[in-house]
C-alpha cells in the first residue's frame, strides 16, 4: 500500500484552525455528514434548522481548516469533505494518538482517586483533572 | 508526563502508546476489566461510553455505546482474542449498528495492551493496528470527531511536552 507522506505535519496555525473548526458540535456533524456524501448548503441548513447564512458561516470555518470544500453544482453550492486533509497516515495517526492520550489521562485521574481521603470511587470533575 | 512515548508506524499503520501509571498492574487491570471504571475513561467527557456487556475472557464479547452531546449514540464492540490477567489483553474493536450488531462494512482495529510492573507502578503499552489506510481514515472520521473535544482540552499539554 502506498502511504502518502508528502504532506508536512500540521504546523501550529493549522492545528489551531483544525481544532478550532472542530470545537463546535454542529461543525463536527457537518464534517461527518459531508464525509459520507457531499451535501448542498441548503440541505445542511434544513438539517440543522438554521439559516443559510449561519450554515455558510460554519462551512467557511471548516473550509479555512481545509476540512471541507465547496463546489458549485448548477444553482447549488455543494459541500464535500476534504479527504486529502485527513488522508495522510501521519495525520490520522496523530488524531488517533490524541484520542488515546485523552484516555490515558482519564485512567490517571481514575487511579489518582484511589488515594483520595474518603470514597476512592467518588467521581471528581474529570475536566479539572491535572495533567501530569 | 504520563505518556512516555508514542510510536507511529505509517507503513504498518500501527500506533504504539507507552504510558507509566502510578498503580500496580493488578489495579490497572481493573480499569479495563470493570465496566463501570472503563466507562469513566473510554469516551471523552462529551461522549461518555456505556458498556452494556463486558467480558474480558478469551472469546468474550463487549458491547458498548457512546452518547454524544445531542443524544446521538455511536455503538461499538470488542471481541477479546487473548487474555493474561493482569499482564496482557488482545481484542478486536469495531463499530456496531444502532441495534448493537457488528457492522461488516466498518473497519476493525486490533488492540493489544500489556501491563508491566515497574518500580513506580505499571508500564502500559497499547498497540493499535489498523487494517488499511482507508479504514484508519474512516475511524478517525468518526473517532476524531468524537474525540476531538477531549483533545482540545489537552492540546496545550501535548504541545507543551513537544
Amino acid at each position: 500500500m502506498v502511504v502518502e507522506m508528502d504532506r508536512a505535519p500540521l504546523d501550529q496555525d493549522e492545528v489551531d484552525r483544525l481544532f478550532g473548526a472542530l470545537a463546535d458540535a454542529t461543525r463536527r456533524d457537518i464534517v461527518a455528514q459531508v464525509l459520507r456524501e457531499a451535501q448542498s448548503v441548503s440541505a445542511l441548513a434544513r438539517r440543522y434548522d438554521m439559516s443559510f447564512a449561519a450554515v455558510q458561516k460554519h462551512v467557511a470555518v471548516l473550509e479555512r481548516a481545509a476540512l471541507v470544500h465547496k463546489q458549485r453544482r448548477g444553482r447549488e453550492q455543494m459541500v464535500g469533505g476534504d479527504v486529502e486533509t485527513i488522508r495522510a497516515a501521519t495525520r490520522l495517526l496523530d488524531a488517533y494518538e490524541s484520542i488515546w492520550r485523552g484516555r490515558v489521562d482519564r485512567i490517571v485521574d481514575l487511579l489518582a482517586q484511589d488515594a483520595g481521603p474518603d470514597d476512592p470511587r467518588d467521581p471528581q470533575d474529570e475536566q479539572t483533572g491535572s495533567h501530569r | 508526563m504520563t505518556v512516555v512515548s508514542t510510536t507511529k508506524d505509517t507503513e504498518a499503520l500501527r500506533l504504539v502508546i507507552v504510558s507509566e501509571l502510578a498503580a500496580a498492574p493488578e489495579r490497572v487491570w481493573q480499569v479495563w476489566a470493570d465496566p463501570r471504571q472503563l466507562e469513566r475513561w473510554w469516551g471523552p467527557p462529551e461522549w461518555p461510553a456505556t458498556f452494556v456487556d463486558h467480558d474480558l475472557r478469551p472469546g468474550g464479547r463487549t458491547s458498548y455505546y457512546m452518547t454524544g452531546p445531542d443524544g446521538t449514540k455511536a455503538h461499538g464492540w470488542w471481541h477479546v482474542t487473548a487474555t493474561d490477567e493482569p499482564h496482557s489483553l488482545a481484542f478486536d474493536d469495531g463499530f456496531a449498528d444502532d441495534a448493537g450488531e457488528p457492522t461488516d462494512d466498518m473497519p476493525v482495529t486490533r488492540g493489544h495492551v500489556t501491563l508491566e510492573a515497574i518500580p513506580t507502578g505499571t508500564r502500559m503499552t497499547i498497540t493499535s493496528q489498523f487494517p488499511t489506510l482507508e479504514a484508519l481514515e474512516q475511524l478517525v472520521g468518526m473517532g476524531m470527531l468524537e474525540g476531538m473535544t477531549l483533545a482540545l482540552g489537552q492540546i496545550d499539554a501535548i504541545l507543551a511536552d513537544g
